[in-house]
């Protein structure tokens, strides 16, 4: 009986001023009527859904339109839970005399997503925008192998992908923009050359050549390859308003 | 006083008897989870799952009826009614309002109460000791120091009321009862109370049961009905305490229109102690064992004395 007292009233000392007997307990008594009175946190999830981030990883949509079978995705997954089977065709010439192209044309994609650890990589992996996350969650199954989603059912995901979140106020302009702006300009200063052509002195047509030209094009040579990258940029967002 | 007035009268009881504990841990359920910032039950029954505890009574008729092998059969099934019958008991003894609005009058009504009370305990060292379960002989250990420990501050107190009042009956100490009875009276009420949470063994003097560490006591190998008979004991307890405070240390049924209302009063003050008795046991961690009885030897039966000795001091000088 004697043990406890010192371990216990130290413990009460270095806390400062000096308190009335028991306001520590009253203290615990107002800390739980005080939260007696506020609203509660618990989520009533079946009976209101939640409010979900927009970035949230609930299942993984598949823009079949974009795939090209790359076979990246299946590739990178860690867990090898993507199974994709094509086969290629080829298309008759364009022009008369001309070759042969061939394609690949998908036959299965399937996530299973018993397997699945969302990491995401196959979403970031994809260079032609083929996978996106969706903030369903809902989609238990009784039987685990209806986990395997195959490509109609991830297809039908897609229209759940929400538009993607406004970029911060301060964030870096997206290069798609960029690169948009920059080729918009280039067409500008195309459609403008003729009037200057018109105006300017005929010496001045020799400056202006291909030559000429050339340089301040230098820089636009990443910029166009992005341009590329930003014609399926707005696509992607294209398709979230779509849902 | 005849037959089926008797009748009328034990009838009332036994209804106040099965429908306010369920009450008191219905209450429970709903303040200690929005104290915890939760919501509690919500589906029994529909609305804020008020029939969450006919749900559990449901369920718990449906579980199997276990005795250990090596337990002391007879024992072991009659604990959870001695725990249980005793707080029924004592309800006939509690005056609801003026006159004759009690189920019975006794004369020595405090002490017939404090006797019988003292009574349910038995059931948790009987529980304790016919288990053959070492935690539920530990627990009914603890029970039995506590109930060693408690009885006396909590005998002190209402001794010291009945000395104020002249009478150890209960509806004369509540005739006797003047306003300023509640300050002169109030160190009584919390040793009283106090002491009576801790003879419930309601957090934070729950350490005989105590289910993270003995896995409940003495109730350990109790399942079923018999268990759920342990758990209405403990709310039908604390129906009995708060009453019981209610009627010795807060005047009952005194209040404005105490005439019509009477009853209403003593039903209110009971309703307010018992979601103290809520309140407490959401707020404070477990006492340890040792803490419990010196908070019984060094605080309370030296509180209760003064108590008693302040009583006699003001008694004398009044008369």
């Amino acid at each position: 009986m004697a043990g406890p007292s010192p371990d216990h009233r130290p413990s009460r000392k270095p806390s400062g001023r000096p308190s009335f007997p028991g306001s520590g307990l009253a203290k615990g008594l107002a800390v739980t009527l005080r939260t007696m009175t506020r609203r509660s946190v618990t989520a009533h999830y079946p009976d209101v859904q939640p409010e979900l981030p927009p970035r949230s990883r609930g299942v993984i949509g598949l823009f079949e339109e974009n795939c090209t079978v790359c076979m990246l995705c299946a590739r990178e997954c860690p867990d090898w839970c993507i199974y994709i089977d094509s086969h290629k065709e080829t298309m008759p010439a364009a022009t008369p005399g001309g070759r042969e192209r061939s394609r690949n044309v998908l036959d299965r994609f399937a996530i299973d997503f018993a397997l699945c650890m969302y990491c995401g990589i196959c979403i970031d992996v994809c260079p032609f925008d083929a996978l996106f996350w969706s903030p369903e969650f809902e989609y238990a199954e009784t039987d685990i192998r209806d986990l395997t989603h195959e490509r109609d059912k991830l297809r039908e995901w897609m229209w759940t992908v929400p538009e993607p979140p406004p970029l911060d106020p301060a964030a870096e302009e997206p290069k798609e923009l960029g690169a948009a702006r920059k080729a918009a300009d280039k067409l500008a200063a195309q459609q403008a050359e003729p009037e200057q052509q018109q105006a300017a002195a005929p010496d001045g047509q020799d400056r202006s050549g291909p030559e000429g030209r050339s340089q301040p094009e230098g820089p636009s040579g990443p910029g166009g390859a992005s341009g590329q990258d930003g014609a399926s940029g707005p696509d992607k967002r294209e398709q979230g308003g779509d849902s | 006083m005849d037959v089926v007035d008797v009748l009328w009268r034990l009838l009332a009881v036994l209804l106040a008897f099965l429908l306010l504990p369920l009450i008191v841990g219905q209450a429970e359920h709903k303040a200690m989870a929005h104290m915890q910032g939760r919501v509690g039950p919500m589906y029994a029954g529909g609305f804020h799952g008020w029939a969450q505890l006919v749900a559990d009574g449901v369920k718990f008729a449906q579980k199997e009826d276990i005795v250990p092998g090596g337990a002391d059969r007879r024992v072991f099934q009659l604990a959870p009614a001695i725990a249980l019958l005793p707080y029924l008991i004592v309800l006939i003894a509690i005056p609801v309002g003026d006159g004759d609005q009690v189920g019975q009058v006794v004369d020595a009504g405090v002490f017939f109460v404090l006797a019988v009370m003292g009574v349910g305990v038995l059931g948790s060292l009987m529980g304790g000791w016919a288990s053959a379960n070492k935690f539920s002989l530990l627990g009914g250990l603890r029970t039995a120091a506590q109930l060693l420990a408690y009885e006396l501050p909590m005998l002190l107190a209402a001794a010291s009321v009945a000395m104020a009042a002249g009478t150890l009956s209960l509806p004369g100490i509540l005739d006797a009862w003047q306003w300023w009875w509640l300050p002169w009276q109030i160190i009584g009420g919390l040793v009283f109370f106090t002491a009576g949470l801790a003879e419930l063994q309601r957090p934070p003097f729950d350490a005989p049961v105590a289910d993270s560490e003995i896995i409940f006591g003495a109730y350990t190998e109790y399942t079923g009905l018999r268990f759920a008979l342990f758990l209405l004991a403990e709310y039908a307890g604390i129906v009995v305490l708060s009453a019981l405070t209610a009627v010795l240390f807060l005047g009952g049924w005194h209040g404005p229109a105490a005439g019509e209302l009477g009853w209403v009063w003593t039903l209110l003050k009971t309703a307010a102690l018992a979601f103290v008795v809520i309140w407490l046991r959401v707020s404070y961690p477990r006492l340890r064992e040792d803490q419990i009885q010196r908070v019984a030897w060094t605080v309370l039966v030296p509180l209760a004395l003064l108590q008693i000795a302040l009583t006699g001091v003001v008694k004398v000088v009044i008369q």
